[in-house]
C-alpha cells in the first residue's frame, strides 16, 4: 500500500497526473451535483399561500435550505462546477493525451505539472471548507461581485478561505499553462509540424491561449479583495466605482473563460466526428484560423457585454454588442465544418459519437440563446432571468459536458485497458439526454416568464415549469449515475479492450493500452496527417 | 531507462518568458485598477503621492538597476567559467537586493509610524481617495517586494549552485531564467516609482 500511495503521491508522469485530475474533478463535480441537487428540490415546491395549501414550505422562513444555505449552494455549485470540475477535466484529458497525440514523451515541465495538481486539489478543499467555518461559506453567487463580496456584506473566515482556495486555483492555472503551451511549442516528435497536430491538442493550445492572459487578471482582482477582507484596504467599497472595477476585472477573466471551458470540447468532437465518419474534418484549416484568429483574440474584447446593467453608455452597449455577435460568426462555421464532415459519410453512430452528436446539438441551442443574450436591448430584459442561466448550462453542460462524456468513452480503452458495456452507455444517453432538455430548456422557457435567478422561493405562476425542471434534473442524474456506473464497473471488471477499437489514426492508438510508462517505445517518426484514413488503410 | 538527463535550454527560457508574460498581466490588473482609481480620484492621488519620499524612492531604483546589472555581469562570468568573478556579482546583487528592502522597510515604517496603514484609525479620516492610493501603494509596493523576496530566495540558490558548480559554462539555463525574473522585478518597479513617487 505504501509504494502504491508514493507512486501518486510523488508521481510526475504526465499520464498519472492526468487521472488524478480526472479523478478530483469527478469527485469536485459530485459536490457540485449534489449542491444543485438540494437547490432543485427547494425549487420544486412552493411556498404555502395564494390557494397552495398540501405539498408547500409553510413559510418563507421555514424551507428546506435556508436562504443563506441556498445561495452558499448556488454560489460554490456555480464556481465548483466551471473551476473544479469542467475546466481540469479538460486539462486531465491533455495532461494525458496531449503528450501521447504530439509524440513526446511527456510535458516539458513534469515537476510544475505536478505542482500545479497539487495546488488546484489544496485549491478546491480550501474553498469547501468554507462551509464549515461559522458564517458559511461565499454566497454572494461566484461572480463574487463587490461591494456583495466585501467582509461589510459577507462577513466571516467562510469567503475568505473561498477566495484564497481561487487565488490557489489561479496561480494553478498559470503554471499548468505555460507548460502545457511549452510542450506544443517545443516538445512535438520529429515530423510533427504544425500542420499534422491533431485537433485536441490544437484547441488545447487555443484554449491555453485564452487562460494564459485571463487567470492573471482573476489573480489581480482576487489579491485586491483579499486585501480589502484581511488588510482592511477599500478598493471595491470605497465608492460606487469599485464594484465597476471589480466587474471589469472579473469578466476579463470571466468572459475568456467560457471559450476555456467550450474549446476543448470542441477540439474532442474533432477528434471523433473524422474517426466515426471514416473522414477527415472538414475545413480543418478554416476552423483552425476561425479559432485562433477570430474567437481567442475577439474573447478578449467582448467582457462588457456581462455588463450591460451596469449603466455603460449607449455606444459602448452597441460596440461590446456588436463584437459579441461577430464572436459568434466563427462558431456558426464551426459547426457547419462539423455538420458537413458528417454529411454523406458513413457514420458509425458508436456510443463516442451519439454523446458528440447531442454535444452538438445542445451547443446550437446553447448558441442561439447567446446571441439574444448578446443584443444590448434584449439582454436589459433576460440578464439576471432563468433564461441566462438556461443559456449557458446548454454551453457550458450540453456542448461541453457532453463533448467531455464522449471523450471518456472514446479515450476510456486507452488510459485503462479495458472496455465498458455499450449497452448500458446507450441506455443512460437517453434519460441523461431528454432530462437535460427538460431542465435547461424548462428555465429558458421561466426566464422569458421573468423568474429570476438565485431566488430561494418563488411566485405560483413559475411553479409548473419548476417542477418540470426539478423532474428532469432527477432524470438527468440517474443517467449520469448510469454512465458513471458502467465506467466505474469496467475499471474493475471490464473485458480486454483492444489496443485501437475505434480505429483511430492518431499516435495514440498506435500505442498499446493502457500506455506504457515512456509513452512510445522509441519516439515515432510522423509521415501522415493526423486524419489520414486512406493512407493507413493502405498500409494496414 | 539510462541515465540520461534530458536537457532543453531553449524550452526552459521560453518557459520562463511565458510565466514572465502572466506576471506582466498580473501586475496590469493591478495597473488597471490604479489608473481607474487615479482618473476618479486625480486630487487625492496628487495629494497622496506628495507625501512619499521621492529621494528613497530613488535611490532605490538606482539600487534595483545595478542589481540587474550585477546579475547579467555575474551571467557573463559564468559564461567566461570564471567563478570567483561570478560569485562576487552575484553576492552583490543579493547585497543589493537586500539594500532594497532595507530601504523600503525603513519607508514603510515610516508610513506606519504616521498611522499611514490599511484599516488604520488616522487613514479612516481621510478622504476615500486617498485611502484608495494608500491601499494600492501598499497592496502594489507589498506585491513587489514580495517578488523581491522570492528573486533573493532563488538568487541565493543560484549563489549556492555556483559555489557547488552546478551552474557551470556549459549549463547555466536556471541563471539566466533567475535573472530573467530579477530583471521583471526591475521593470515593475521602473513603473511602481512614477505612478507612486512621482504622483504629485
Amino acid at each position: 500500500v505504501n509504494a502504491w500511495l508514493a507512486r501518486w503521491l510523488y508521481t510526475t508522469n504526465h499520464k498519472d497526473v492526468g487521472i488524478l485530475y480526472i479523478i478530483g474533478s469527478m469527485y469536485f463535480g459530485f459536490i457540485g451535483a449534489v449542491l444543485i441537487l438540494l437547490v432543485r428540490v427547494q425549487l420544486a415546491i412552493p411556498l404555502c399561500g395564494a390557494g397552495v395549501t398540501t405539498m408547500c414550505w409553510p413559510s418563507a422562513t421555514q424551507t428546506f435550505l435556508n436562504p443563506s444555505a441556498f445561495n452558499q449552494a448556488v454560489t460554490l455549485h456555480g464556481l465548483i462546477m466551471i473551476l473544479w470540475f469542467l475546466s481540469p477535466l479538460a486539462i486531465g484529458l491533455a495532461n494525458y493525451f496531449l503528450p501521447l497525440q504530439i509524440g513526446a514523451a511527456d510535458l516539458a515541465l513534469p515537476r510544475v505539472n505536478a505542482l500545479g495538481y497539487w495546488l488546484w486539489l489544496f485549491g478546491g478543499i480550501t474553498a469547501t471548507l468554507g462551509f464549515f467555518m461559522p458564517g458559511g461559506n461565499t454566497a454572494g453567487g461566484w461572480t463574487a461581485y463587490a461591494p456583495l463580496s466585501s467582509s461589510g456584506f459577507s462577513p466571516g473566515p467562510g469567503p475568505t478561505l473561498a477566495f484564497a482556495g481561487l487565488i490557489m486555483l489561479a496561480t494553478s492555472i498559470t503554471v499548468g499553462s505555460v507548460n502545457i503551451l511549452l510542450t506544443v511549442a517545443v516538445h512535438r516528435g520529429p515530423g510533427m509540424t504544425w500542420r499534422k497536430i491533431p485537433m485536441f491538442s490544437w484547441f488545447m493550445l487555443f484554449t491555453i491561449i485564452a487562460m494564459l492572459f485571463s487567470f492573471p487578471s482573476l489573480l489581480a482582482a482576487l489579491m485586491l479583495l483579499i486585501s480589502d477582507r484581511v488588510l482592511g484596504t477599500m478598493f471595491f467599497t470605497a465608492s460606487a466605482g469599485g464594484s465597476i472595477l471589480w466587474d471589469d476585472l472579473f469578466w476579463f477573466f470571466g468572459h475568456p473563460e467560457v471559450y476555456v471551458v467550450l474549446l476543448p470540447a470542441f477540439g474532442l468532437i474533432a477528434e471523433i466526428f473524422p474517426v466515426f465518419s471514416g473522414r477527415p474534418l472538414a475545413e480543418k484549416n478554416i476552423i483552425l484560423i476561425c479559432t485562433g484568429a477570430i474567437v481567442i483574440p475577439l474573447s478578449y474584447m467582448v467582457w462588457s457585454h456581462h455588463m450591460f446593467l451596469t449603466g455603460v453608455t449607449l455606444s459602448e452597449g452597441e460596440a461590446f454588442s456588436v463584437a459579441t455577435i461577430l464572436i459568434s460568426l466563427p462558431f456558426d462555421v464551426i459547426v457547419l465544418a462539423f455538420i458537413k464532415t458528417l454529411t454523406k459519410s458513413s457514420i458509425r453512430l458508436t456510443v463516442p459519437m451519439l454523446f458528440c452528436i447531442g454535444s452538438v446539438f445542445l451547443f446550437i441551442i446553447g448558441g442561439i440563446t447567446g446571441v439574444f443574450l448578446s443584443s444590448f436591448v434584449l439582454d436589459v430584459v433576460y440578464n439576471n432571468t432563468y433564461f441566462i442561466v438556461g443559456h449557458f448550462h446548454y454551453v457550458m453542460f450540453g456542448g461541453t459536458g457532453f463533448g467531455f462524456f464522449a471523450a471518456l468513452l472514446y479515450w476510456f480503452p486507452k488510459m485503462f485497458g479495458k472496455m465498458y458495456s455499450k449497452k448500458a452507455i446507450y441506455a443512460s444517453w437517453f434519460p441523461m439526454f431528454v432530462g437535460f432538455n427538460m431542465l435547461y430548456f424548462g428555465m429558458l422557457i421561466l426566464g422569458m416568464m421573468g423568474m429570476p435567478r438565485r431566488y430561494y422561493v418563488h411566485l405560483p405562476q413559475f411553479h409548473t415549469m419548476h417542477v418540470v425542471a426539478t423532474v428532469g434534473s432527477w432524470l438527468l442524474v440517474l443517467g449520469l449515475l448510469m454512465y458513471f456506473g458502467t465506467l466505474l464497473y469496467a475499471i474493475f471488471k471490464g473485458e480486454k479492450a483492444e489496443d485501437n477499437p475505434w480505429g483511430g489514426v492518431t499516435l495514440e492508438w498506435t500505442i498499446p493500452s493502457p500506455p506504457p510508462q515512456e509513452n512510445f517505445e522509441e519516439i515515432p517518426i510522423i509521415t501522415h496527417g493526423p486524419y489520414d484514413f486512406e493512407s493507413q488503410e493502405a498500409k494496414s | 531507462m539510462t541515465g540520461h538527463i534530458h536537457r532543453d535550454d531553449f524550452g526552459a527560457r521560453l518557459g520562463m518568458w511565458l510565466f514572465l508574460v502572466t506576471e506582466m498581466v498580473l501586475f496590469g490588473g493591478l495597473f488597471i485598477a490604479y489608473s481607474y482609481m487615479r482618473y476618479r480620484y486625480p486630487a487625492e492621488f496628487h495629494h497622496g503621492g506628495s507625501e512619499l519620499n521621492v529621494t528613497l524612492g530613488v535611490i532605490n531604483t538606482v539600487v534595483l538597476l545595478t542589481s540587474s546589472l550585477t546579475v547579467v555581469l555575474a551571467i557573463v562570468a559564468v559564461q567566461r567559467a570564471e567563478k570567483q568573478r561570478a560569485m562576487a556579482f552575484l553576492g552583490s546583487t543579493l547585497a543589493l537586493g537586500l539594500t532594497f528592502l532595507v530601504i523600503k522597510s525603513f519607508e514603510w515604517g515610516a508610513k506606519f509610524h504616521h498611522g499611514l496603514y490599511p484599516n488604520s484609525p488616522h487613514l479612516a479620516t481621510l478622504p476615500p481617495g486617498e485611502q484608495v492610493f494608500f491601499g494600492l501603494y501598499f497592496t502594489m509596493t507589498g506585491l513587489h517586494g514580495l517578488h523581491v523576496i522570492v528573486g533573493l530566495s532563488v538568487l541565493g540558490v543560484m549563489l549556492w549552485w555556483v559555489a557547488t558548480d552546478r551552474i557551470r559554462q556549459d549549463r547555466y539555463v536556471h541563471l539566466e531564467n533567475s535573472g530573467l525574473y530579477w530583471h521583471l522585478v526591475d521593470v515593475i518597479w521602473i513603473f511602481l516609482l512614477p505612478l507612486f513617487y512621482l504622483a504629485a
